[in-house]
C-alpha cells in the first residue's frame, strides 16, 4: 500500500467525517439516556417521598 | 401479566415493554463490546490489510465506510416500515417507540453515506455532486427522515402521533426501491450493485472481507443505539405519565 497516494486527503476526510458523525450519534444517544434516567429516578424518588408523607 | 402467560408467543413476550426493558438491559453492553471489536477489525482491514483497486487506487478504502452506511440507511428505514405496520395493524406498544427511535439513527447513516459518497466522488468522477437518479433519491431519503423526525417533535402526545406518522412512513417507503434500482433504470454515476445481486458478489475476497466486517460493525452499532434509544424513549414516556399523575393529584382530581 502506497502512503504517498495524492488521494489520501480525500480518504482521511471521508473517514474523519464518517467516524465523527458516528461518534456524535453515540454521544447524543448516551447523553439522552443518562439524562432521562436521572429525571426518571428523581421523579420516582419524589413520588415515593410524597406517598410516604401522605400515609 | 403478558410475560407470564404461556399463550402469548415468544416474540410478543420479548416486545412487552416491561420485559423488553429487562432483557435489553443485559444485551447492550455485550453488543457494544462486540461492535467495538468489529470496528477495530474493520478499520485495520480497511487501512492495513486490503489492496488498492486497479482503477480507483486507494480511494476504494472510502467504500468501507460509505457502503455500510448506505445499507444501514435503508435497513433503518426497513425497521421503521415494519414497526409502522406493527403500530397500525396490531397497535403494539413498542412498535411506535421502535419507529420513532430508528428515524434519527437512519438520518445519521444517510448523512454519513451522502458526505462520504460526495468525498469519494471527487477523485473518482471529478465532481462532488451530480443531480442523477441515485444521488437525488438518496438526498430525498434524508429529507424523508428529517420530515419524520420533525413530525414526531410536532406532536405533544407520541401515542396520538404514531398512526399518522406510520402512514407517512409507509408512503415514504416508495423511495427505497427507487434508490435500489436507480442504477439500473437511469444513466447514473454510481456503479450497479456489486455485492447484493443475482449471481453473487463481483468483487474479490480481499475487498469484500473488510466491507462485510465494517457492515457487521455498523449493524451492531445500529442495534446497540436503537436498543438504548428505545429504552430512553420508554423512560421519557414514563416521566410524562408520572408528571401528569403528579399534576392531577396536586389539582385534586383522581389519577
Amino acid at each position: 500500500m502506497s502512503w504517498l497516494d495524492p488521494n489520501w486527503g480525500f480518504i482521511a476526510s471521508a473517514y474523519a467525517a464518517g467516524l465523527s458523525l458516528t461518534l456524535a450519534a453515540i454521544f447524543f444517544t448516551v447523553r439522552d439516556a443518562r439524562k432521562q434516567k436521572k429525571r426518571l429516578g428523581a421523579l420516582e424518588a419524589a413520588g415515593i417521598r410524597r406517598r410516604s408523607k401522605e400515609t | 401479566m403478558i410475560a407470564d402467560n404461556p399463550r402469548v408467543g415468544f416474540f410478543s413476550r420479548l416486545a412487552q415493554p416491561g420485559y423488553f426493558l429487562d432483557w435489553s438491559r443485559h444485551m447492550i453492553l455485550p453488543l457494544a463490546a462486540l461492535c467495538a471489536v468489529f470496528f477495530a477489525l474493520g478499520l485495520w482491514f480497511a487501512f492495513f490489510n486490503s489492496p488498492a483497486d486497479y482503477q480507483m487506487g486507494n480511494t476504494v478504502r472510502i467504500m468501507y465506510i460509505h457502503v455500510p452506511n448506505a445499507w444501514l440507511s435503508q435497513f433503518a428505514y426497513g425497521v421503521m416500515v415494519v414497526a409502522s405496520i406493527g403500530s397500525l395493524v396490531w397497535r403494539h406498544p413498542l412498535a411506535d417507540v421502535a419507529a420513532k427511535t430508528a428515524a434519527p439513527l437512519g438520518a445519521t447513516f444517510t448523512a454519513i453515506m451522502l458526505i462520504t459518497g460526495a468525498i469519494w466522488g471527487r477523485p473518482t468522477w471529478g465532481t462532488y455532486w451530480v443531480w442523477d437518479g441515485r444521488l437525488t433519491s438518496s438526498l430525498v431519503h434524508l429529507f424523508i427522515y428529517l420530515g419524520i423526525i420533525a413530525l414526531w417533535r410536532a406532536f405533544d402526545d407520541p401515542v396520538r402521533a404514531a398512526r399518522p406518522i406510520a402512514i407517512i412512513t409507509l408512503v415514504g417507503a416508495i423511495n427505497i426501491p427507487i434508490i435500489k434500482f436507480s442504477v439500473d433504470w437511469w444513466n447514473v454515476l454510481p456503479q450497479p450493485a456489486s455485492v447484493i445481486r443475482a449471481g453473487g458478489p463481483t468483487m474479490p475476497a480481499a475487498i469484500l472481507t473488510p466491507l462485510l466486517v465494517m457492515f457487521g460493525a455498523y449493524t451492531l452499532l445500529f442495534l446497540v443505539l436503537h436498543l438504548a434509544a428505545m429504552r430512553t424513549e420508554l423512560a421519557r414516556r414514563r416521566i410524562t405519565a408520572l408528571q401528569a399523575r403528579t399534576a392531577r393529584s396536586q389539582a385534586g382530581t383522581p389519577a
